[in-house]
């Protein structure tokens, strides 16, 4: 152990820069961390819904499962990655095991470090759910698993650096309240990539792969929501009037976009879709994350309208590409956060807390936008492809033709979401079953067998 | 004329619907089953209980055909609904007395596949 580690852990009392912890703050962090922890399982039934029936519990738990690794992962170093002290691409080991992340407030606000990277981690373990969108079906769990957890410290975390973290984004200006390019630019552009280097399920282009129950889509959608007011809320990282500005914003953009997404529904097929409600209400959402607490409620509102507009050609277009983006995320996620951040730079104002956008005579703020954008977008996609390509050496990444046909509920995880029970038998220890049976345990014949295709 | 009775693995539907509709079988019946067929059991475990599925799902097609069309929908069926493995399920071949078509009053093999031009079938 060198000698500034044990510096470090002999430390006593507040490291310099610390500021008092404000109880306010602290409890609206607390309370925001928990939302945004919900938004996870929320996605995953947002997911779960689209998917066929023999694929619920595996597209559920590609979301569940981040909540463990990345969750773990972010703790033991993405957090580190993201927010220790380094240079302008990433943050250092400093915070690595958590060492030094203690109970004071700092930088970030009057609230405990630890909190902070509690809060930093909800983010990091939803962006990282939200690729598996783009997977469902056919990518098996275990290099799955590894996907996300090294995602999450090798793009998430340096990317959340570029703007948090005191980064080259952060310096150059580039706005992004909580997270448009960070996750969702991020996320989305990962996810065409995952799409692309796992490939297309192999139903795809030839059957009709439709979602097995669209109320668990809007059961998603509407958690999703909520927990969003802590996503975007909670990013003020203090309970004062941003955190309200924040909060009423994220009521409205997705309040317009899911308006402006039934019109284009009824002028498409003269029929308002819940599927596409359910999308509209997170494009809706996600346009409104980078411009949350630096736009008024009519920007937000025309925000989330115009947001719509692109996330809804591109869905109707691509599913009639070859490229298997199962659950639209890039339309979604990349679409909705490019659209978002973009119109952050047109609708940004000094008055309510953002830099002057174009509307307010600073065209310069779209171009550092679009900077922000292009680099997150750039980075994730490279870097995505590379750790998929290094997991493929060591494991396939996708599941046989005859485990995709059976379903992967089965095949990866030996349960069923929607189990009859019907002709399921009992497995007992041998001695328990010969009992059962009233037999002799060392007389050689299957104990009970209630569908009576055996002799008896 | 004949009753073509198969069972087959739910997953294989799609490409058995499209093999008899580009050989102009028309008209069927589908139906979710359950069945046994000497696969492998199915090991699945709930908390700490742990179970064998002895009941597989199952699709049962049951499509009347008349004479000459026999053979074909046979030959269609072995071959779109094959994977090699234990468990592809059986096609049974059944005699059948009368056949009417509701819409129309038709009896037998006007009942049946192949539709001629001019009748259409009642099931596409």
């Amino acid at each position: 152990m060198d000698q500034t580690l044990l510096l470090t852990l002999a430390q006593a009392g507040p490291p310099p820069g610390s500021k008092p912890i404000d109880g306010a703050d602290t409890a609206w962090l607390l309370v925001a961390t928990a939302l945004v922890l919900l938004m996870t399982p929320a996605l995953g039934f947002f997911y779960g819904g689209l998917v066929r029936s023999k694929n619920m519990l595996n597209t559920l738990m590609m979301s569940f499962a981040s909540l463990g690794v990345v969750g773990v992962a972010w703790a033991l170093i993405g957090f580190s990655v993201a927010f220790a002290p380094g240079w302008a691409g990433s943050g250092g080991l400093g915070y690595a095991g958590l060492r030094g992340v203690g109970l004071e407030g700092g930088a970030w606000g009057a609230t405990p470090h630890l909190l902070y990277m509690a809060y930093q981690g909800s983010f990091a373990i939803i962006a990282a759910a939200l690729i598996s969108g783009a997977v469902v079906e056919r990518m098996r769990f275990g290099p799955y698993l590894a996907f996300i957890a090294a995602w999450s410290v090798l793009v998430y975390a340096p990317v959340a650096h570029w703007v948090w973290g005191g980064g080259w984004l952060a310096e150059l200006g580039a706005l992004d309240f909580a997270g448009g390019a960070v996750v969702h630019v991020n996320a989305g552009v990962a996810a065409v990539v995952a799409a692309v280097t796992v490939g297309s399920r192999k139903d795809y282009g030839k059957q009709a792969l439709l979602p097995h129950d669209v109320s668990y889509v809007l059961l998603g959608a509407g958690l999703l929501w909520f927990g969003w007011f802590g996503f975007n809320g909670g990013s003020a990282l203090a309970a004062n009037g941003v955190a309200a500005l924040a909060f009423v914003n994220t009521l409205l953009a997705p309040a317009a976009a899911l308006t402006a997404w039934m019109l284009l529904d009824m002028l498409r097929s003269r029929k308002a879709t819940a599927v596409g409600a359910g999308t509209g209400v997170v494009v809706g959402l996600v346009a409104i994350t980078p411009a949350a607490g630096f736009v008024g409620p009519l920007g937000a509102m025309a925000i989330g309208a115009l947001a719509a507009g692109p996330s809804h050609a591109l869905i109707s277009w691509r599913s009639r590409t070859r490229l298997d983006d199962s659950l639209d995320v890039f339309a979604a996620h990349g679409t909705g956060g490019i659209t978002g951040a973009l119109l952050t730079g047109v609708f940004a104002q000094a008055a309510w807390g953002g830099t002057d956008g174009l509307l307010f005579g600073n065209p310069g703020l779209v171009l550092r936008q679009l900077a922000a954008i292009v680099a997150a977008g750039a980075y994730s996609g490279v870097a995505t492809f590379a750790i998929l390509r290094l997991i493929a050496l060591v494991s396939p990444l996708r599941a046989s033709a005859r485990d995709e046909g059976v379903g992967l509920d089965v095949v990866e995880h030996g349960e069923e979401a929607y189990a009859s029970g019907e002709g399921a038998v009992l497995v007992l220890p041998r001695r328990r079953a010969a009992d059962a049976a009233g037999m002799d345990p060392d007389y050689r014949r299957p104990a009970v067998h209630p569908t009576r295709m055996e002799a008896p | 004329m004949k009753l073509i009775v198969a069972i087959i693995r739910p997953e294989k539907l799609n490409e058995v619907l499209e093999a008899l509709y580009l050989a102009e079988v028309r008209g069927l019946t589908v139906s979710s089953v359950q069945g046994h067929g000497g696969e492998l059991e199915q090991v699945e475990t709930y908390r700490g209980t742990t179970v064998k599925l002895n009941l597989h799902p199952k699709v049962r097609l049951e499509i009347g055909v008349s004479e000459p069309f026999v053979e074909r929908t046979v030959q269609i069926l072995l071959n779109s609904a094959w994977t090699g493995e234990v468990g592809d399920g059986k096609v049974f071949v059944l005699p059948v007395e009368k056949v009417y078509r509701i819409r129309t009053g038709e009896a037998d093999e006007a009942a049946v596949t192949p539709a001629l031009p001019g009748e259409g079938a009642d099931v596409h």
